[in-house]
């Protein structure tokens, strides 16, 4: 069995292993599991409901930003900087877009993969960079949003700089790995 | 922060398209990503009602201690604000393990729930504890041991080795995490020592 295999193997046994154990330690301490479930499940609906609001208004903001051009003017202003950094100028959307909006990244992710191959150096930074951090802006609205905190402090600029840490990682990373 | 940057992405995405002549792309852009946000909110929905009752039944049988106990150390050093036994420590452990298995949609629900309970702890309601700032912190840097999404992407895509960006994008985000974990904590003690924390 090769390394790809395993890790596809591992990845589609995660969840199902993890529900397994839980059901069977659950089942052997006598739990009532149904009961239980359904006493937890039913604050899921309000929970999401309580998130609308603050996820059609970013959602809304982050679009609008990137649907005008202003993303790709905000990029030709950045361009000097991260060329600073060596990091290509293909992966600058990318790079924009990956704190921003997680399936908009995916999208370029996937468009990058498709011209210049998967097995590229572009192809492998760019799924690097896409799986290394989260979607800061989505994690801020969401868990700040679920509570009502408005006043935030320091949380985005720290989400910002990690991402930016994560990008500039990703691409000296794989510089070392594939060369 | 968040305030002036949605403020300057609505101005901004108004203004260019206004100035490159395709304004008719504001509204249209307005109600294409409302719709999708309220398709989030729904999918989540789905997500979390099973989840959170999962969440009860790893509670009451007392699965959750095992997590804890596995992860304690690493959650004593990085919340110290939590009270010892508090459940938000449950949750807070619950969407750790559940961001490094690489499953990304249970981490969700976790991380809501963890922060309701830290919200409980919170002096100010209206303002993040510090607590909050490092969950976040940890969350947006996304350290996961199984990248499932992009691994299946690139399956898609046709790579030749589609895992092989395991390694490297663990080490990546093993740089963001500790650099995020790094200015959590400089902000905060610059913040103590202002005294506005």
């Amino acid at each position: 069995m090769n390394f790809t295999s395993l890790v596809e193997a591992l990845s589609a046994w995660a969840v199902p292993s993890f529900l397994l154990i839980a059901l069977v330690f659950a089942w052997f301490k006598g739990s009532k599991v149904f009961d239980d479930f359904v006493e937890g499940a039913a604050e899921g609906f309000s929970t999401a409901v309580k998130l609308m609001p603050f996820l059609v208004g970013m959602m809304v903001a982050i679009g609008l930003f990137r649907d005008s051009g202003a993303m790709k003017y905000l990029g030709i202003v950045l361009q000097p900087v991260l060329i600073k950094f060596s990091v290509p100028h293909e992966l600058l959307p990318l790079a924009l877009m990956r704190p921003v909006s997680g399936s908009s990244a995916l999208a370029i992710t996937a468009e990058i993969m498709q011209s210049t191959g998967p097995d590229s150096m572009l192809g492998r930074m760019a799924s690097t960079m896409m799986g290394s951090t989260d979607t800061t802006l989505f994690v801020l609205t969401v868990y700040f949003g679920a509570v009502g905190i408005k006043k935030t402090r320091y949380a985005l600029a720290v989400g910002l700089i990690a991402d930016l840490a994560g990008i500039l990682a990703s691409v000296y990373v794989c510089n070392l790995f594939f060369n | 922060m968040v305030n002036i940057m949605w403020l300057l992405m609505l101005l901004g995405g108004i203004i260019i398209a206004g100035f490159t002549g395709d304004i008719e792309v504001v509204t249209k852009s307005i109600f294409n990503s409302a719709e999708k946000a309220v398709a989030v909110t729904i999918n989540l929905m789905s997500i979390m009602t099973f989840w959170l009752g999962m969440m009860k039944i790893i509670e009451k049988s007392g699965f959750i201690k095992i997590i804890i106990f596995i992860l304690k150390p690493i959650a004593r050093f990085l919340f110290p604000g939590i009270p010892r036994g508090h459940r938000a420590m449950n949750y807070v452990l619950m969407n750790m393990s559940a961001n490094l298995l690489g499953m990304g949609n249970a981490a969700t629900p976790f991380g809501i729930k963890a922060m309701e309970e830290l919200q409980k702890i919170n002096p100010h309601q209206d303002t993040a504890t510090p607590e909050m700032c490092t969950f976040l912190a940890i969350n947006t840097a996304g350290l996961t041991i199984i990248p499932t999404t992009v691994i299946a992407l690139r399956s898609a895509t046709g790579s030749s080795n589609p895992s092989e960006i395991v390694v490297t994008t663990f080490i990546a985000a093993f740089c963001s995490t500790g650099v995020a974990i790094i200015f959590d904590r400089l902000f905060r003690h610059y913040q103590k020592w202002k005294g506005t924390l």
